[in-house]
């Protein structure tokens, strides 16, 4: 649910990473923090495990500069991918202005992806959103793995309505900044429309 | 798809008021107004040192993560809540359902005090965002952002 201030002039959303546990949402993060200009972020926080797996959820607030002398923020967040966290899914959620469904590229993984992917689904329309409305963009990745299933098949299978979507190896940063410029180019457009 | 906040400057500077006021009156290092989803609203007291947005997104956090609780033992949420440090106390409280109070105070003052406080507060916030939330709903309240065309986007995006 977006914040618009007036006072402050700023405009806040909330972008939520989902998908498979292990399948690269913290790291999706990690790398845009890495790369992000000082003056453009915060500080990110992870409330994870002691084996660095994402207990309750990893936050990353990023300054995209001004439209119209009004600051835009971004807030990313991920969930905690793993099956039995889904409480804390469903919290996460509240509130979201866009959702990344990053997808496991390995052929193991694609079971993991679609029960994700519904479980999404489920979660969001508790909320009251609807997936296909929402802005909703999905990453691919781990495409550098050799058993990556062929991209075709992933489009048939977790995207069928055809949202914009991405290659991505979240580590090296391919793919990572396309997919949050995407979502948030959707988020901005939605508010346009007064949504 | 739910429609968000906006807070307008008159609004703001009500809110901005009684955050100040609630400082002064509770004797309370800090107060911090935040939206249930983690945006701070407003913030009043010795807050220059702290990291405000990560304060913001944890307390969300944390008040969804009671909320849930509350319900898995058949209630409706836990509106007041207090975790006592060994110099810095923090109380949270949520103000008409959709934001919360957060009050930092150390032996300067005392729970008993913040909560009396807090509880005045917070019935003047609730007026205040019951207002916002009719502003908000009056046909003519459009989008503030319905001006921006996609160029303005793109060029966000254009380095």
């Amino acid at each position: 649910m977006s914040f618009i201030n007036y006072s402050s002039r700023e405009i806040n959303c909330k972008i939520v990473y989902y998908g498979p546990g292990l399948c690269g949402k913290t790291t999706n993060l990690q790398y845009v923090y890495a790369k992000t200009n000082p003056s453009a972020k915060g500080k990110m926080i992870s409330l994870a495990t002691e084996t660095e797996r994402t207990l309750f959820f990893d936050f990353l607030p990023l300054s995209l500069g001004e439209i119209r002398g009004f600051k835009t923020r971004f807030h990313l967040y991920t969930v905690p991918g793993q099956v039995f966290y889904d409480a804390s899914r469903k919290l996460i959620l509240k509130g979201v202005d866009g959702v990344v469904f990053v997808a496991d590229s390995q052929f193991e993984r694609m079971e993991a992806n679609v029960e994700s992917l519904e479980n999404l689904r489920v979660n969001l329309a508790e909320q009251g959103y609807d997936l296909g409305r929402i802005p909703y963009v999905v990453q691919y990745n781990k495409r550098d793995l050799p058993n990556a299933v062929g991209m075709d098949e992933l489009q048939r299978t977790l995207n069928p309505r055809k949202v914009p979507e991405w290659a991505a190896v979240a580590p090296t940063g391919l793919g990572v900044f396309d997919t949050l410029k995407s979502v948030a180019k959707l988020v901005l457009t939605e508010l346009k429309k007064g949504g | 798809m739910n429609s968000g906040l906006v807070m307008y400057e008159e609004e703001f500077r009500l809110i901005a008021g009684i955050c100040d006021r609630l400082t002064r009156d509770a004797n309370a290092k800090v107060v911090f107004l935040i939206d249930k989803n983690g945006q701070l609203i407003a913030a009043s007291g010795q807050a220059q040192n702290l990291d405000t947005t990560s304060l913001a997104s944890l307390t969300a956090g944390n008040v969804a993560a009671m909320g849930g609780l509350a319900k898995l033992i058949g209630e409706k949420e836990f509106p007041n809540q207090f975790h006592e440090g060994e110099r810095e106390s923090l109380h949270m409280s949520i103000v008409a359902a959709r934001v919360v109070l957060v009050v930092i105070f150390d032996a300067k003052s005392s729970l008993g005090l913040v909560r009396l406080r807090v509880k005045k507060a917070g019935e003047e916030l609730a007026r205040v965002f019951d207002g916002l939330a009719k502003k908000q709903a009056m046909p003519g309240a459009q989008s503030p952002f319905a001006e921006i065309t996609d160029d303005d986007i793109d060029n966000l995006f254009s380095e």
